[in-house]
């Protein structure tokens, strides 16, 4: 915990300045002034802070069993964190179901720690002063997969109907404005405002917004995890709450995860 | 309140109802995909699950391949244009400056927002509009000139009204919301947004 942060102090004070201090930018300059701070940040994503307390979390004796989570088999054999991230979600016996890593934490805190699903759950997302255990875990399990290709199987047949009940969410209007995923990330070059929306239905774009989640959200100074990601975009949707692992949320998970496959995974990124 | 009930009845209709309705195997599918979808997803402030009920615009729209149902297409697209509630006092432009306010917001109908306050319309999100904004989204085709290009006839100025209260009945399967039939807006914030295209002295046309 007490490695030098001073290059993300600088970038973040830059960062804040270029967010919120000026006018109307042009959208070019935006865009570049966008890309020098990414830059700038290149050796010191704030992210690193959410790796390091996941670490801990992961390795210290928590919960009523007061056991560590380094039994936690995330697909690749219990303890084993690097590369797993890249390989989910995918189907696991124990559990009879297709797991991402976010429902498969939390089933280790329950089946291992001894903590209850709502205990287990009470904070997902951090909000403002408040930082969410789950994020931490997430930032820390998912930076072992860093340059590691992902590699998502739809060997069995729970993985391939997680697929595509996927598929059919991302498709699937509703709510008083009629929108899909598709309506926002169905075409490519669209944006909204200033914001570039991926394409999510080909493959360059799924892979590059798959690959860079969770990320470190600068205007929001929080570690974003994929789950939050989707969660918010369901709210822009006008859709009720999504809910964190159920079985919707990993089967679009899973969706968008497989069309990300052969990409090498690049998270926890930086982003406006 | 009428209308949570009628959605209420429609939720009801598909969830208990289903049996009635699945005469077929793929109607047993739906309403069974429709369960499950519906378990992923927990009531939040004004979104309830009620949501997530398609209409059978939705419906026909989630389906990828449904470009090549041109019958159904044309179909559709007269029924939602019967549907239209035009203004009964027979004006259909109000005030540019209200309209430019209502283009800029996008608060209204997402469970993070206060139901009690008006909705916007975020017309910018996904359209040009005034020279002056440079913060506009291109999923939309860009309305600048609309007006000074289309002139503001009775015949415009109902095809504009129109286009923005069921924007379906010209584009079945549009991006863009239907915000007169879904009740985003007012009918008095739809002839604002109007007058925002079509008023001579609206910067959309300067
Ligand atoms: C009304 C518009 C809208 C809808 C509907 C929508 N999104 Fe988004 N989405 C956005 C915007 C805007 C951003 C970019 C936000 C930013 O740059 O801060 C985004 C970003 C994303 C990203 C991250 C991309 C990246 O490269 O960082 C993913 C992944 C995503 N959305 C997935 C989805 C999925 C899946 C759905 C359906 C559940 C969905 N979105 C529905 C507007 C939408
Ligand atoms: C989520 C995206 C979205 C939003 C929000 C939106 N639109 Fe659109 N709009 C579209 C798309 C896509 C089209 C082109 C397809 C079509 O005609 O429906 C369109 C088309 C139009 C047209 C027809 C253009 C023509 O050449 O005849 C008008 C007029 C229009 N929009 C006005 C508005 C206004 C006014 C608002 C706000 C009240 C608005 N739109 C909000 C997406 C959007």
């Amino acid at each position: 915990m007490t490695r030098p942060h001073k290059p993300v102090v600088a970038a973040l004070l830059f960062a804040a300045g270029l967010l919120f201090g000026t006018g109307a930018h042009s959208q070019d300059s935006t865009a570049k002034a966008l890309q020098e701070y990414r830059d700038a940040l290149q050796d010191g994503n704030p992210a690193e802070l959410w790796e390091i307390k996941g670490e801990d979390m992961w390795q210290q004796p928590r919960g009523p069993n007061k056991v560590s989570m380094e039994k936690c088999d995330l697909g690749l054999g219990p303890g084993v964190v690097k590369g797993a991230y890249a390989r989910l979600p995918k189907y696991f016996k124990d559990t009879d179901r297709v797991d991402d890593l976010e429902s498969r934490l939390v089933h280790c805190m329950v089946s291992l720690q001894g903590y209850t699903r709502a205990e287990a759950t009470r904070r997902v997302f951090g909000g403002p002063g408040a930082a969410a255990d789950m994020e931490a875990l997430v930032a820390y399990v998912s930076s072992q997969s860093k340059g590691v290709k992902m590699n998502v199987a739809l060997a069995h047949p729970r993985e391939r109907e997680a697929y595509q009940m996927g598929q059919k969410l991302f498709y699937y209007r509703g709510g008083p404005h009629d929108f899909a995923c598709a309506t926002c990330h169905g075409e490519d070059n669209k944006r909204i405002r200033l914001q570039d929306l991926p394409n999510l239905t080909s493959k360059k774009d799924a892979q590059r917004a798959y690959t860079t989640w969770p990320a470190y959200r600068v205007s929001q100074g929080e570690l974003r995890s994929f789950q939050w990601r989707l969660y918010d975009c369901f709210r822009q949707q006008r859709f009720p709450e999504l809910l964190f692992g159920s079985d919707a949320s990993v089967a679009l998970t899973m969706f968008l995860a497989r069309n990300a496959n052969g990409a090498a995974f690049a998270a926890p990124a930086i982003k406006r | 309140m009428k209308k949570a009930l009628v959605s209420m009845a429609a939720l009801a209709a598909v969830l208990f109802a289903g049996i009635a309705l699945a005469q077929s195997r793929s109607a047993v599918g739906e309403v069974e995909a429709m369960r499950e979808l519906m378990r992923g997803f927990k009531p939040s402030g004004q979104a309830g699950l009620s949501r997530l009920v398609q209409d059978e615009v939705q419906q026909f729209c989630s389906d990828p391949g449904w470009q090549r149902n041109k019958a159904r297409i044309a179909a559709i697209e007269g029924q939602q244009l019967a549907a239209v509630k035009y203004p009964a006092d027979g004006k259909l432009m109000g005030n540019w400056k209200a309209g430019e306010s209502i283009a800029q917001s996008g608060v209204g109908k997402q469970f993070s927002d206060n139901p009690s306050q008006p909705s916007g319309a975020n017309c910018y999100a996904c359209h040009q509009l005034t020279p002056q904004e440079l913060s506009f989204g291109t999923i939309g085709p860009s309305l600048r000139n609309f007006g000074k290009t289309r002139g503001s006839s009775e015949a415009i100025q109902r095809y504009t009204y129109a286009k923005i209260y069921n924007s379906r009945a010209y584009s079945v399967c549009t991006n863009m919301p239907r915000f007169g039939h879904s009740e985003i807006l007012t009918e008095q914030q739809i002839k604002d947004v109007v007058a925002l295209l079509l008023d001579p002295e609206s910067p959309v046309n300067k």
